[in-house]
């Protein structure tokens, strides 16, 4: 049994490796006053010198979400979050109106160095991958812009789009999550600072990649990114965003809204990786991670796919979702999830289907280690003209160590008798056999670790993009071993 | 690469001295004295329960066995007090009898990573897949393994054949100073049984010791040892030529079991 306790302790020492990301760039902020009023959704509107429609519908969701209540049901606990104690709004003070990366202030690009961005290289690789990068709340360098110009893609800040393509944000911004859909959603509603905005016209295949980085930098600033995508009819888009963030004592909030929306045979394949910091091994700091991230199938033989990697913050939430309105949509979810130490995760997706002959398939990894918590919570419907609608999940769960837990929470709810819905469901262990295994071929235990999680996550890390595949495989060594490249 | 790793060797390469080990506070082991020289094969036959895949995981380390008394010396170093994979490196194989699954790992994957982890430690450059892939091919085509099977996920859903074909590539790729063979035999047909022997042999050489460790003398007829020893509670009872393991296939181990009860 001491053995047993002995591999334990190995892996346990292996799990909790200092954070690799934790620095912090010392560059001058342009912030908003503390505190969460009107004043403040007011200097954020002016700062981004945004037209009447978009502070109406801000100061709306600032009063809509005065009367809501932080929800309750997910499987986290943190001490009550000060509201008015955040920044809503900093940007660099070295004001980016940058045409190309040597514009940008070299400091920058050293943090995004130690990160492991490859931004230069990225330009060096002409085509590859089109990075609209954002540091705190505005976007600071976007390359690659008029290549896809050509093409009629749009892809810029937020803020920019509603300057220059109002008529597509006004129509779109909102229309897949409601400022009043939940808590976090209305919050961003009010107060969302910056996030991409993509446009594919119609029948263009978008040639590259779409990329973001974001990175939490100021203190005590809550981050509240606004990502908007338009797939016109018969386009194609493969977007990535990916994140980390430097360590700090205090716990950060993060509250973003994605929105996707796919017309007919159109298809948007969006993948994230996040590690932000999640909290050293006390559960101090880390990022709470409040996402709200939702796509609808318009079209007829539409297609949203969502694929994630999380392995940081203190607190993930998050249920990226398909509505499957069209008929013949398909969405999918492909997802790894992983918490060590005393993160939590309550993540999952809904698959809502209303169409005829809808399609979803979800597949979720959680891997626990330490004291950690991985909730998988996930709902499918079919409503009462989704005929033929189909839906297969998979739900795997992880242990490492005997300290941790994983959970699964289904929900299913079928209205239209045709409709067929499979759920499949395992927990298991990092068994002693597989790393003597490992490590009786002189790999270390920290490798072993890494190769068999990998291993466990294979069917999702597959649906990553290329780029991003090793990113994400060092990334879920990294989260559990510290130093495995 | 590995004999620049490793000082040279005496001719001793292996000496295990008194070894005594339990598993579970069960004593197992009690009092193993074996010797091995460079380029010898010793066979180790014995009933079940006598405590020869002990042995084996005593050798490689496994935390589940411990060792309470004695010594093992491997090329001159004192192996007890070197982890599994520290083990590894220093040139000890073992081919087990029970390959574990690994899903989602690539049999390509899993050498790749073995490899490079001796040629980190050897300060060499590491190999990427493409052309990792080029220097398994050769060895792994005259063990009957297909490309295919490279890319399968480590022993999932492989036949006991295949199995066992796989612990012999590993072997042949990371080629160890020692390799220990666990029961390779067991769950082989006369056809994969030639094919795995044909691999052993092929790594036979002056400087590898090799520890065959069999129920049946039907290996040894195509392993051909050197010395074959009898395990039986914990302690070797003879030591012999190959002729003893015709002489065990013949009278069984019962003589033995009577001797040391």
């Amino acid at each position: 049994m001491s053995a047993t306790a002995d591999t334990l302790r190995h892996v346990e020492e292996f799990t909790s490796r200092a954070y690799k990301h934790g620095f912090v760039t010392e560059i001058c902020m342009d912030m908003a006053p503390k505190g969460l009023d009107e004043s403040t959704v007011r200097f954020i509107s002016n700062k981004k010198e945004e037209p009447d429609w978009l502070l109406e519908k801000r100061l709306q969701a600032l009063n809509y979400w005065r009367l809501m209540k932080e929800p309750n049901w997910a499987k986290i606990t943190h001490p009550p979050i000060d509201y008015n104690g955040l920044y809503y709004y900093a940007a660099p003070l070295d004001k980016p109106k940058l045409n190309s990366l040597k514009e940008v202030s070299p400091e920058l690009l050293v943090t995004y160095e130690k990160l492991g961005i490859p931004l230069k290289e990225q330009e060096l690789l002409a085509g590859v991958v089109a990075v609209d990068a954002v540091f705190d709340s505005v976007s600071v360098a976007t390359t690659y812009k008029k290549e896809l110009e050509k093409c009629g893609i749009v892809f810029c800040s937020i803020s920019e789009a509603v300057r220059n393509h109002s008529e597509l944000t006004r129509r779109y911004l909102g229309s897949v999550v409601p400022s009043m859909d939940n808590f976090f959603a209305c919050l961003n509603s009010a107060v969302f600072t910056d996030g991409s905005f993509v446009y594919i016209p119609k029948g263009v295949r978008c040639p590259i990649e779409l990329s973001t980085y974001f990175r939490i930098n100021a203190q005590n600033t809550g981050q509240f990114e606004r990502t908007l995508i338009i797939a016109d009819e018969g386009s194609y888009v493969s977007y990535l965003e990916g994140c980390t963030a430097p360590q700090r004592d205090e716990n950060q909030l993060h509250a973003a809204v994605v929105e996707l929306i796919a017309l007919d045979n159109a298809e948007i394949k969006y993948s994230t990786v996040q590690n932000w910091y999640p909290g050293d091994e006390n559960g101090n700091g880390g990022i709470y991670n409040f996402v709200t991230k939702r796509g609808i199938c318009r079209g007829k033989y539409a297609k949203i796919s969502w694929t994630q990697v999380e392995t940081g913050s203190a607190i993930t939430w998050k249920y990226p979702s398909c509505i499957l309105q069209g008929d013949g949509s398909v969405g999918e979810f492909y997802s790894v999830a992983i918490t060590n130490n005393l993160q939590q995760a309550d993540t999952g997706t809904k698959m809502i289907h209303l169409g005829k002959d809808t399609k979803s398939t979800i597949v979720s990894k959680g891997i626990s280690a330490g004291n950690s918590n991985n909730t998988y919570r996930g709902l499918v419907r079919a409503g009462r003209r989704a005929d033929r609608a189909r839906n297969f999940t998979q739900c795997d769960s992880l242990l490492i160590g005997d300290k941790c837990g994983a959970h699964t929470v289904p929900y299913i709810e079928s209205k239209n008798p045709s409709s067929r819905i499979e759920h499949e469901a395992t927990a298991s262990k990092i068994s002693e056999d597989q790393l003597f295994y490992c490590t009786s071929r002189g790999l270390s235990a920290e490798n072993a670790v890494g190769l068999i999680v990998n291993g466990f996550c294979k069917e999702v890390m597959k649906e990553l993009p290329m780029e991003f595949a090793i990113e994400a495989q060092k990334l879920v060594a990294i989260s559990l071993e510290g130093s495995v490249g | 690469m590995l004999v620049d790793l490793i000082e040279e060797c005496n001719m001793t390469l292996l000496e295990i001295e008194n070894i005594h080990a339990e598993v579970d506070g069960r004593p197992i082991l009690r009092g193993i004295n074996l010797s091995i020289e460079a380029g010898r094969i010793h066979a180790i036959m014995g009933p079940n329960g006598s405590g020869k895949s002990t042995l084996t995981y005593v050798l490689t380390g496994r935390e589940s066995c411990k060792v309470t008394q004695g010594s093992i010396s491997f090329c001159g170093r004192d192996l007890l007090s070197m982890e599994p994979d520290e083990r590894a490196i220093a040139g000890l194989f073992l081919a087990m009898q029970y390959p574990v699954e690994l899903p989602g790992v690539s049999g390509l994957t899993f050498l790749r990573e073995a490899v490079n982890a001796r040629r980190k430690v050897a300060g060499e450059e590491l190999v990427d897949s493409m052309e990792f892939l080029k220097m398994v091919r050769s060895k792994a085509n005259s063990l009957g393994v297909s490309d295919e099977m490279l890319k399968r996920s480590v022993n999932v859903g492989f036949s006991g054949g295949e199995k066992k074909r796989n612990e012999i590539l590993q072997m042949a790729m990371l080629e160890p100073r020692f390799c220990i063979l666990d029961e390779t035999d067991s769950g082989l047909d006369i056809d994969a049984l030639k094919v795995v022997s044909d691999g052993v042999n092929s790594l036979r050489s002056s400087d590898r010791s090799m520890l065959v460790i069999t129920h049946y003398q039907r290996l040894l007829d195509y392993i051909e040892p050197d010395l074959v020893h009898v395990l039986a509670h914990g302690r070797i009872q003879k030591t012999g030529g190959k002729e003893l393991a015709l002489q065990l296939e013949q009278r069984g181990y019962i003589n033995f079991i009577e001797t040391a009860a």
